[in-house]
């Protein structure tokens, strides 16, 4: 069992450990997923499975109405992948797998790792235990255009000595004709956030396979309701 | 959604500022674990699920005042007692923080 799982952040709250320690933890609904694409060395050349997240239109009963809400949501591309199109190779997806809104890719060192995973798997939380160490890959909030010292941790330029509206000025950017020119990559203000960030090493707290939920020890990238990715450890899979 | 992992206590009794309550909390003394009572006034009540709190403040000897905020929902929280409603007319009592002696003091209300 391969273990990865695509989920949507839902907040932040506490729990309480049996002897009255309080953890802050991330709520995540996580999964179901299913195993859309299984990628081999000798057809794509390198190791992955692809999961997909989150039924589109699966809350809508009337098969019209939610065929027009699928359309909408996919492009013909996506609907061939999932087999929702008519003669299409791949048309035997359709009984195992719904129109899913978001694929994502996790990467295996070796074919072992994915041993048995077969197109059409269904992946749920119980593949996670509480105690597991993950790491979790969200899209971070977006800040807008910020200055140097929200950005990049620069320091402000003092208050008083006479100083007047160059508190928060990065100051020296480069030296003087001697290069003559900034160096790239220096950094100064900008846009800051909506990056892909991973936080490493988070504890695994609670495991609720009925209703799809999973807590980390923490806080992870991202608003409520942002899609994250959840696996294993990195660097405690390089330990074991 | 968010209401998932919330378990009331159900040996704390429906709680208000002003409410003078016994407060026993089990404290844990390297193996041994005892119970401590913790008696005084609720002069914050702060709802939420697991977050949950209520500020006890009591006066203890010499008239030096003690706050102490437990979490409703925590296992530590063996059980709350009311002993006494008191007639308020806020929220938040930080009034009482100024106050000494009488003044300190809030007159009861009876609940038929």
């Amino acid at each position: 069992m391969i273990k990865g799982i695509i989920g949507k952040k839902v907040g932040m709250t506490q729990v309480f450990e049996a002897d009255g320690r309080v953890v802050p933890v991330t709520v995540i609904q996580a999964g179901p997923c299913w195993v859309t694409q299984v990628k081999t060395p000798e057809l794509d050349g390198y190791v992955a499975v692809q999961l997909g997240f989150e039924e589109v239109a699966g809350e809508i009963a009337d098969e019209r109405a939610r065929q027009r809400k699928v359309e909408r949501r996919l492009s013909k591309p996506e609907r061939g992948h999932l087999g929702l199109l008519d003669g299409d190779q791949r048309k035997s997806l359709e009984q195992s797998v719904p129109a899913l809104r978001h694929l994502r890719e996790f990467r295996f060192e070796s074919e072992t790792a994915i041993d048995g995973i077969q197109e059409g798997q269904q992946i749920t939380v119980d593949v996670f235990d509480t105690g597991d160490r993950v790491d979790v890959v969200g899209v971070s909030k977006g800040k807008g255009f910020q200055g140097g010292i929200k950005r990049h941790n620069f320091r402000r330029q003092p208050k008083t000595h006479g100083q007047s509206d160059r508190e928060r000025a990065p100051g020296g950017i480069s030296a003087g004709s001697t290069p003559g020119r900034v160096k790239k990559g220096t950094r100064m203000s900008g846009r800051m956030g909506n990056d892909r960030v991973t936080i490493q090493n988070l504890e695994v707290v609670v495991v609720d396979a009925d209703r799809n939920l999973l807590a980390v020890k923490g806080s992870i990238p991202g608003a409520k309701g942002g899609l994250v990715i959840i696996q294993p450890s990195k660097k405690q899979r390089q330990r074991v | 959604m968010k209401l998932f992992e919330a378990e009331a206590n159900p040996d704390i009794p429906e709680l208000s500022p002003g409410d003078s309550v016994r407060v026993h909390v089990r404290i844990v003394e390297g193996s041994r674990e005892r119970i401590q009572v913790f008696h005084g006034t609720v002069i914050r009540l702060r709802k939420g699920g697991n977050d949950a709190s209520i500020t006890v403040r009591r006066t203890a000897s010499h008239g030096i005042g003690v706050e102490r905020t437990f979490l409703l929902r925590s296992p530590r929280i063996e059980k709350i007692e009311v002993t006494r409603h008191a007639k308020v007319r806020r929220a938040q009592l930080y009034y009482l923080r100024g106050r000494t002696g009488k003044a300190a003091t809030l007159k009861e209300r009876r609940r038929n």
